[in-house]
This record gives structure tokens, C-alpha cells and sequence, in this order.
């Protein structure tokens, strides 16, 4: 094949290329950007999502609040963001990334310990081995300082630093600071309910919960993105997770209902 | 020069065809590789950047990145360079076999080589335990570091440094050898000498793929500042908060394997 025969094929290629994406229709997917710590309950979601739509792809996108929010930020496509703290869906909400958001769902972080480390209550977590928690910054890790900090006050500040000497790796997402704890690497760590909720049928963890003189309430936040390729799939989504029969799925998964304000 | 002339503008616009042919590809490979680079570097105002080095993560990332990486490469080379020795001298199958072996750590993503190091010397791993009873645990602590880095690092000095030992004029050795050196004498003052370059350009890019090391550090290792975070686990944690800290970490790392990517040019030249 002569090399101007090869070059009039490319040119076709790309004229068709370029009618294909002009005629595009509509994506037949919805994408979910969802903190790590809905994982299990959104996919669950996800089943119940596509039983009421025949032929429309759930694709999720689960990492640490404040990586999905970056990514939002710098152009990610998604039809839905669910965030593990108000701070970075207000963020979004003030750049104008998203529609107004609502919270759906609200979570406690709990102390998880691997089986046979000899923590038996919160102030255990003194005399742990290996703590492992989230790294600032991280929604989980935040609400880990300000639980510190309020314990810190009853239990005195040296029980923080005694606390503090304990821990020894501060993970990016709930996820993986659990997976330390399964792994029976790290003796405790401290997660949501939900994350708990999901090692639990597994009998790798063990829940202990957190006085709720110290504890904090984390509120999760969902709204569609501005530019979402679906926005109906994305209300649509918001609706299911605000049904009953969402808010039930995620009670099973370790949610509970937000305190009335 | 002999064909007739009167081909030879059609000669000429098939070359061009073919020249641009060639070249649009070649250009948006240099683009896809470049521009990222041109968006890290020019996006950065001088003060936001020096705001960034300010930042609380940044000094202690490294030193720690520094320290990890000198002894990992340090060992490489002291263990390396045998075992490359024996790699190409040996024409076995065994000595082939194994040559294939070390170079899986290469191919082997880092989450999967993070994983496998907690299955190995982890508290329930297969090595873990024993390690324990004589008071050595790994994860979550410096030495860690060092092993991951080790692992993902070690193959692509052996590379280097098994084919510049392949390339050491068998000759030499054997002459050497017939006017009275020892072993020792013929390894330390022809052999490495000959192969040295190789052995430079091995090392260097196991050093750059040592800063480099993430995700095996991440979970083998674990993400504490000053113990196990070193620069790409700031750049990530940096992340979370900071954007600019983020991008200031992100140049060091860039201008220190940038200077490592001239030193391998400079070794590999000679």
C-alpha cells in the first residue's frame, strides 16, 4: 500500500472519529464519586440502582473525600459525589462544582481491634501495641484529632501523648486503616460504624465503641455535579438514597440517622 | 544514484508522506511525556512554591527518603554486584532461571509487592512469626522502608549491572588469569573497572526507582512522618491539605531524578 493510500486511510478514520463522537448519544452510565467508606453500602445501592434501570452502567469511584474532591476539581467527569464531611462537598458547593447538597446518611467512628490485642475500652487504646488512624486532613482522621482532643480534656493530656506514641502509621482512607487491623498488623484503629459494620460478619475485628462524651458525628453529604453528563440518573440516585428502602440499606451497613438539629 | 530521474519527485513526496507519517506519532509521545512535566513546573509561583518547602511534612520526608534510599542502593550494589557476576557467568539453566527470577519484582505492580512483603514478614506472615520471637517486627517501621525500596529497586540494578558484565571481554580475564592473578585481583582490577559504567547506570536507575517507591511502602510500611513517610507518601498525605506542599515535594522528587537521569547519560557515555 502505497503511503499516500495509508495517509487518505487515516484521513477517512479520523473524519469518521470525529462524526461518531459529534453524534455521540448519551453516556448509558452513572458515575458515583463516593467517600471509601460507602463502598459496601453503595454497592448495594448500586443493585437495587440498576433493577429500576435496565441497561445503565453504575460505575463507582471510591476513594478518600478530599482525592475525589481534587479530582472533581480538575475536570473529573461524575454524575454524583457523596462526601464523608461537609468541608469538601462545601468546597465544591462554593466553586460552583455542584448543586446543592443534601445529607443523607450520618456515621460514628468506633474503635476496631484486632481479636486478642487486650483492648477492652477506649482508654485502652494507651497501652495498645500498634494504633493506626487516618491522616490529617482525611475526614476520618480529623474526627480522630478532635476525638483525642476531647478525651484529652477528661482524661488528661498525658493520656493523649501516651496515645499518640502508639500510633504508627497514619493511612490516606478509613479502608485501609481497617485493612491494618484485619490484617492483624495493627492492634486497633479507629474507623466508622459502617467500616466496623462490614469487617464484623468476617470476625477479623472487634467493635468497641467510643464514649459519646468524646465522639463526634460525621455527616455525609450528597449532591449532583453542575456539569453531570446524566442528571437525571444523578437525581435519580440522590432520590433512591434518600427512599426508605435506601436509608434502610444503609442502616444495614452501619449507618445510623443524623441527630435532629 | 542510479535511479532514472524522472522518479525522483515522486521519490521525494513518498518520503515526505512517509517522514510525517512517522512523525505525527512520534510527536504526541514527546507531548503525552512532556507536557505533565511543563504543567508541575510552570504552574508553581516561585513563592508558593517556597511556601510549599516550608511546609511541616516536607523536611522530615527527606531526610527519611534520603537515608532509606542510600542504604537500600548501598546494599544493592555490595550484594548486587556478586550476584550479577555469578548471573552472567553462569550459562546454566539454573543460573538463566534465576536471571528470570529477580527480574519479577519489575513486573509485579507495588501494591501487589506491598501486599506480598505484609504476607512475608508481617505478624501473621509466613516469616513474620519466627521473626517476632527474636524481637524483629518490620511493618510499620523504618527498615521496612528500606526492604520495600530493596525490592522494587534491586532488579534494575542487576539488569544493568549482568549485562555490563556480559560485555567484559572474556579474553582479558583468561590472560589475567594465565599471568598470575588471583580471582579476587581479576574481579576487583579488570572486571569491575571494564563494567563500571553499566554498574553507574544500574545503580542510578535503581536509586531513582527507590525515591520513587509508593504503594509498597504505603503497605508494608505503613505512613508516619518522620518513621516511614518518604517523599511520594508526602506528596499523597500533602494532598489531602496542602496542594502546594503537594507540588513543592513533588519538584524535589522531580529535580532529584532528573539529576540521577543526567548521571546515567554521564556513566553510560564513557
Amino acid at each position: 500500500m502505497s503511503m499516500a493510500r495509508v495517509a487518505a486511510v487515516f484521513a477517512l478514520a479520523a473524519a469518521l472519529f470525529a462524526r461518531a463522537a459529534a453524534a455521540a448519544p448519551p453516556p448509558q452510565e452513572l458515575v458515583v464519586f463516593e467517600a471509601a467508606s460507602l463502598t459496601d453500602a453503595f454497592a448495594s445501592l448500586a443493585e437495587k440502582f440498576r433493577a429500576a434501570h435496565a441497561g445503565i452502567k453504575v460505575t463507582a469511584n471510591a476513594a478518600g473525600s478530599q482525592e475525589l474532591r481534587t479530582q472533581i476539581e480538575h475536570g473529573a467527569k461524575a454524575d454524583v459525589f457523596a462526601s464523608a464531611d461537609l468541608k469538601h462537598m462545601d468546597k465544591l458547593r462554593q466553586a460552583g462544582l455542584v448543586l446543592a447538597p443534601t445529607v443523607f446518611a450520618c456515621n460514628q467512628p468506633v474503635v476496631v481491634v484486632r481479636p486478642g490485642s487486650g483492648v477492652k475500652a477506649f482508654v485502652d487504646l494507651a497501652s495498645v501495641d500498634r494504633l493506626v488512624i487516618g491522616a490529617p486532613g482525611v475526614p476520618i482522621g480529623t474526627y480522630t484529632d478532635q476525638i483525642l482532643a476531647a478525651a484529652g480534656k477528661q482524661l488528661g493530656g498525658d493520656w493523649v501523648k501516651r496515645v499518640q506514641a502508639r500510633i504508627v502509621s497514619r493511612e490516606l482512607n478509613v479502608r485501609q486503616v481497617l485493612a491494618k487491623v484485619t490484617l492483624g498488623e495493627a492492634d486497633a484503629g479507629i474507623v466508622y460504624r459502617s467500616d466496623a459494620t462490614a469487617a464484623k460478619g468476617k470476625g477479623t475485628a472487634i467493635t468497641i465503641a467510643i464514649p459519646d462524651a468524646f465522639n463526634v458525628t460525621a455527616e455525609y453529604p450528597i449532591a449532583a455535579l453542575a456539569a453531570a453528563p446524566r442528571a437525571d440518573l444523578a437525581a435519580a440516585w440522590i432520590n433512591l438514597v434518600m427512599s426508605p428502602a435506601g436509608q434502610a440499606l444503609l442502616a444495614q451497613h452501619g449507618f445510623t440517622a443524623c441527630p435532629k438539629k | 544514484m542510479t535511479a532514472p530521474r524522472g522518479r525522483r519527485p515522486e521519490r521525494a513526496a513518498r518520503d515526505t508522506v512517509w517522514t510525517t507519517a512517522l512523525a505525527v506519532p512520534a510527536v504526541v509521545l514527546v507531548a503525552a511525556l512532556l507536557l505533565p512535566l511543563a504543567g508541575l513546573v510552570l504552574t508553581a509561583s516561585p513563592a508558593e512554591l517556597a511556601g510549599g518547602l516550608r511546609h511541616p511534612l516536607v523536611g522530615p520526608a527527606l531526610r527519611l527518603s534520603l537515608l532509606t534510599t542510600v542504604i537500600a542502593v548501598a546494599f544493592i550494589i555490595v550484594a548486587g554486584t556478586p550476584l550479577a557476576w555469578f548471573l552472567a557467568r553462569w550459562r546454566t539453566r539454573t543460573g538463566r532461571a534465576l536471571e528470570v527470577l529477580v527480574q519479577i519484582p519489575v513486573v509485579v505492580p507495588p501494591a501487589v509487592a506491598g501486599l506480598a512483603l505484609l504476607l512475608a514478614f508481617g505478624r501473621h506472615g509466613l516469616f513474620g512469626p519466627a521473626l517476632g520471637r527474636i524481637g524483629v517486627g518490620l511493618p510499620f517501621s523504618t527498615p521496612a522502608v528500606v526492604l520495600a525500596e530493596i525490592f522494587v529497586a534491586a532488579p534494575f540494578f542487576l539488569q544493568g549491572a549482568v549485562d555490563a558484565f556480559r560485555r567484559v571481554n572474556e579474553d582479558l580475564l583468561v590472560v589475567a588469569h594465565s599471568l598470575g592473578a588471583g580471582r579476587t585481583r581479576v574481579f576487583f582490577t579488570i572486571a569491575v573497572p571494564l563494567a563500571l559504567p553499566g554498574l553507574v547506570g544500574g545503580a542510578a536507575m535503581a536509586w531513582a526507582r527507590a525515591l520513587g517507591e509508593f504503594g509498597a511502602t504505603l503497605m508494608f510500611a505503613g505512613n508516619l512522618t518522620g518513621r516511614t513517610q518518604t517523599l511520594p507518601l508526602a506528596i499523597y498525605t500533602a494532598l489531602e491539605s496542602d496542594l502546594s506542599a503537594a507540588r513543592a515535594i513533588a519538584l524535589i522528587l522531580m529535580a532529584v531524578a532528573f539529576a540521577l537521569l543526567l548521571a546515567i547519560r554521564a556513566g553510560s557515555r564513557r
